[in-house]
């Protein structure tokens, strides 16, 4: 009888931290990923404010200036209608990121809950609604996106559930698999034969096991996204004009880029830096989780 | 030094952790192994004994570096090799055989051929005198019908074949020293036996020398010539086996010596108290702490590793005469505090015919009409006493834990009832009332698999005690949290700590609390003790057995560790391959007459008694499927009558009259009782 008041006296010998501290404690150490982070930071804050700092009205066209080279007054030039491409690149991501971020809030939800489902019920369900999956996978996402939007119209809300939605399904077997990971375990046997609802078991056992995972994956498809959003607002689904986005500044500076190749920097240096941002964050963040076993925790 | 084959001296292994900080895994260890000589290796969890083994064939674990000391092989610096000169000497001189063999076989590969790949690039035997010698190989490691299984993959072969197969890739490169890191844990009492008796064999055949890591010194007795004790990164005790089992003389020996179950003393050992230090972090010696014979000194001057008697019988610590000046056997059998046995009538639940089978009849099945197999689970009748310690023994396949997921409803009954009170067992838990989930719990073997890594012990205990009550305010979930953790003799304070921060007895006291949150009528314990170091294993038996005297809480207690079924339960229920074998109270059961099976698992425990031999008596290859008639222990039994056990299915036999005891087997009661 020795052994019971062994816990009461046994000093703390190691001390750890809340998985989240610990997380940021790894990611913080990685070089990647905290350019990364700044990246993003540093793209969320110029959306919010971009408006009130741009040195020149974004939407101000002035014929008197077109095409022009860049100069301290403006930075990147002018485009074929006058206006200030600097500063239409700083507002240009506003739209693009709120439609994304959005976008990927719904997708990681719905897909991620439904993957988690699909993966603990298993059995018949699993095996019809993967295959339903399988389907909507093999159509090009470009495609899918093109229909619905072509058909609804190009409304950011719009936008967002498209996006919510067609990202949604890439989302279900990546948590699918990482349910399957956990399902089989004993802690999922042991809440089980407790008792606990199907709810339960999905939302407080499955979950958190899965979420770091999901984690990473939503940061992949948020850069996906944002590449996506481009794509189609380039081929003129995006935004309506004149405000300025990204992707249709580039489809619009493409006719004179052979002359004028200034004329892209602007909205091509900062959706490639956000992009990239996002990809060097996930990256860590998945080595910072220890997600990504080949490589382990920076330390 | 020319006589030994190799030569720690005071090797030092650390690493620095993410503050920056130098942590020590292993500090001063000094060993030496002689040609032929077998070192046994015993210790807790995460006292070095792993990192010591890989160490000797120069391999450091990624991110360690070697502080001081050195590993001489054969005369030559390990750690001094290049890579390319190491790679010759593994495998060639000194082989690795490690703990899952399974994971060490290449799945998509026959085994002939890994061990024809392991002879052509360790020796220059080529072609097909490979072929040959890989037979010889698998002979020698007494696998059956060598020629038939090198044809085979891994995985159609048991766990203990899969060893063999390793046993014998390892003798390919005809080493002079063999690292064997705890190779049976995780097998079956009578696998495991068959394979130590084969280490020995092949040890005093080719004069080999061996290290043996283990944790388990039961093992650790039978196959060594000399234990070395590690304690936190330290060697505590050096000797000779006799001594080490007859007269240790570090407290840690001794504790540990007494922590352990044994078949011949009735009644829970005392347990140790405490866990093993993080090496280097304590200013004295690292076991003053738990020590009961610690005085001043100890937690302030380290003690030095001194030879006590001219054998070289070698000790760390400062107290070891006064150790020794107390005769061992006797504190041996004071270490054993007898629980008193319950005299019980009420049953609580009762099993009658209890048929379980996992097989399905898909569509291949209905258009070939394969007749159904033999359920895994058969005929299964049982009546369990309320307040009493039911334990369910068997090889693994034996179907313990198939019943108790059927009792705890994961998994249906094909035919038979199950009554518990007023319930209808039989039913999945989907089905079942509330009261009856919260009468019923289940405790897993694994605590860090049964506790969900994302939740804190405080969210972990939470969880049963919303489901069950849902009307408890937040205040009063988190007292009854409390009170729960100190019923299983843990701090409040443990509440917000995750499981990856607790110790494995910590996590399964905890795991134990959450299965007593709803005070259960019913818990079916699944090897609750067998992930768990001796030190602890002894306090979660007392435990559990304190809890039971509470509230006169019924336990179904799977084990396959006889020992401790002799420690905790009332009464004893042997079954292979899902059948009943004998079923008896404790001592019915640990006495003369047995069944031919329970007498072959009784022979295959191992003692922590080097002068004990394990009797083995039946062959230790595993059956996958039940017989479809007759006895279900046919075909490995010593005792087989043809044209009687293979035909038809043996009665019960009543060695007491129609009582407690019952023995189902043909042979009459008499000669059970004589051999």
């Amino acid at each position: 009888m020795t052994a019971t008041t062994q816990a009461a006296e046994q000093p703390i010998v190691v001390k750890r931290q809340h998985p989240i501290a610990e997380t940021w404690e790894n990611l913080r150490r990685s070089w990647g990923g905290m350019i990364g982070l700044s990246l993003i930071i540093l793209h969320v804050l110029l959306a919010l404010a971009s408006p009130y700092i741009v040195p020149q009205d974004p939407l101000e066209m002035n014929s008197q200036i077109r095409n022009e080279l860049p100069s301290s007054e403006h930075l990147f030039g002018t485009d074929k209608l006058g206006r200030d491409i600097f500063s239409r690149s700083l507002v240009g991501g506003r739209i693009a990121l709120l439609v994304t971020v959005l976008g990927t809030a719904i997708a990681m939800t719905w897909g991620g809950l439904a993957g988690i489902l699909f993966g603990f019920l298993g059995g018949r369900v699993d095996e019809i609604a993967m295959r339903i999956v399988d389907a909507l996978l093999a159509i090009p996402w470009l495609l899918v996106l093109l229909l619905i939007i072509s058909t609804l119209g190009t409304k950011p809300l719009v936008q967002i559930l498209t996006f919510g939605f067609t990202y949604g399904y890439t989302a279900i077997r990546v948590a699918r698999a990482a349910t399957l990971d956990h399902v089989t375990r004993e802690f999922i046997l042991a809440a089980r034969a407790r008792g606990e609802r199907k709810r339960t078991v999905v939302i407080r056992e499955l979950l958190p096991n899965v979420l770091d995972v999901l984690l990473v994956d939503g940061a992949m498809n948020w850069s996906w996204m944002l590449l996506g959003f481009s794509s189609l607002s380039f081929l003129g689904f995006g935004v309506t004009p004149p405000t300025p986005d990204w992707g249709f500044m580039i489809a619009k500076n493409r006719e004179i880029m052979a002359i004028q190749p200034w004329s892209v920097f602007g909205p091509v240096i900062m959706l490639s830096s956000l992009i990239i941002g996002i990809n060097l964050f996930s990256d860590a963040l998945a080595k910072a989780l220890g997600l990504d076993r080949s490589q382990g925790a920076p330390v | 030094m020319s006589k030994n084959l190799v030569e720690i001296n005071n090797l030092s292994i650390g690493y620095h952790n993410k503050a920056g900080k130098l942590v020590h895994v292993l500090r001063d260890v000094s060993l030496q192994i002689r040609p032929g000589e077998t070192v046994g290796l015993v210790g807790e969890s995460g006292c070095g004994k792993s990192t010591l083994g890989q160490a000797m064939m120069g391999y450091l674990r990624s991110g360690s570096k070697v502080l001081g000391g050195s590993v001489h092989f054969s005369e030559m610096d390990m750690f001094s090799l290049t890579t390319r000169q190491l790679e010759s000497i593994r495998g060639n001189k000194i082989a690795l055989i490690p703990q899952n063999a399974g994971e060490a076989l290449t799945p998509t590969m026959r085994v002939g051929k890994q061990i024809i790949e392991a002879l052509e690039l360790k020796t220059d035997i080529k072609g097909e005198s490979a072929k040959k010698r890989m037979v010889e190989l698998l002979g020698q490691v007494r696998l059956p019908h060598p020629e038939v299984m090198a044809d085979r993959y891994p995985h159609e072969l048991s766990g203990g074949q899969q060893q063999r197969v390793v046993v014998a890739m390892a003798l390919a490169g005809e080493p002079n020293m063999l690292v064997l890191d705890e190779p049976t844990t995780g097998l079956d009492v009578t696998t495991q036996a068959h394979i130590l008796e084969l280490m020995r064999d092949i040890v005093s055949e080719l004069g080999t020398a061996m290290m043996y890591i283990s944790h388990d010194l039961g093992v650790i007795a039978r196959v060594s010539d000399r234990v070395a004790l590690m304690y936190a990164g330290e060697i505590v005790e050096d000797a000779s086996v006799e001594e080490m089992f007859k007269s240790p003389a570090h407290p840690y020996a001794r504790g540990l010596l007494e922590s352990i179950p044994r078949l011949e003393l009735a009644g829970i050992p005392n347990s140790m108290p405490g866990q093993p230090p993080i090496p280097g972090t304590l200013p004295g010696c690292s076991f003053a702490p738990r020590c009961p014979y610690a005085t001043e000194i100890c937690s302030s001057e380290m003690p030095e590793l001194e030879s006590i008697k001219q054998n070289g019988h070698l000790v760390r610590c400062h107290n070891w005469e006064k150790v020794l000046s107390k005769d061992f056997s006797r504190e041996l059998m004071n270490a054993f505090q007898t629980i008193e046995r319950k005299t019980l009538s009420e049953p609580a639940i009762e099993l009658s015919d209890v048929d379980i089978t996992y097989f399905q009849r898909g569509l291949k099945e209905i258009v070939y009409r394969t007749p159904e197999p033999p359920a895994t689970v058969s005929n299964v009748t049982l009546t369990v006493r309320r307040g009493e310690t039911l334990a369910l023994v068997g090889e693994s396949g034996s179907g313990k834990s198939t019943i108790v997921r059927t009792i705890s409803g994961l998994l249906p009954a094909k035919s038979g009832t199950i009554q518990f009170e007023d319930f209808d067992l039989t039913v999945s838990v989907d089905n079942r009332p509330m009261e009856l989930c919260k009468n019923v719990q289940l405790i897993f073997q694994n605590p860090d698999a049964s506790l969900n890594p994302r939740h804190t012990v405080a969210e972990i205990i939470d969880q049963p005690l919303k489901l069950y009550f849902p009307k408890m305010t937040r205040d009063e979930r988190r007292e009854r949290q409390i009170e729960l953790l100190e019923r299983v003799r843990l701090d409040g304070r443990y509440r917000l700590r995750y499981p990856g921060q607790l110790s494995g007895g910590e996590k399964q006291r905890v795991a134990i609390a959450r299965a007593f949150v709803a005070d259960p009528d019913l818990v079916l314990c699944d090897e609750v003790t067998s992930a768990l170091d001796v030190s602890v294993q002894a306090a979660v038996l007392d435990l559990l057995v304190d809890l039971q005297k509470e509230r006169n809480t019924t336990y179904i207690f799977i084990a396959h560790d006889l020992a401790v079924v002799r420690a905790i339960a009332d009464r004893v229920v042997v079954l292979y391959q899902g059948r009943l074998c004998e079923v008896g109270t404790v001592d019915e059961i640990y006495s003369p007459p047995y069944h031919p099976y329970t007498e072959t698992l009784m022979g295959a425990v191992l003692v922590p008694d080097p002068n004990t031999e394990p009797k083995l008596l039946a062959s230790d290859t595993p059956e996958l499927a039940p017989p479809a008639q007759g006895c279900c222990f046919q075909r490995r039994c010593p005792k087989f009558i043809e044209n009687l056990c293979d035909k038809e299915t043996p009665p019960w036999q009543y060695p007491h009259g129609e009582g407690d005891h019952q023995i189902r087997c043909h042979i009459p009661i008499k000669e059970l009782v004589t051999e």
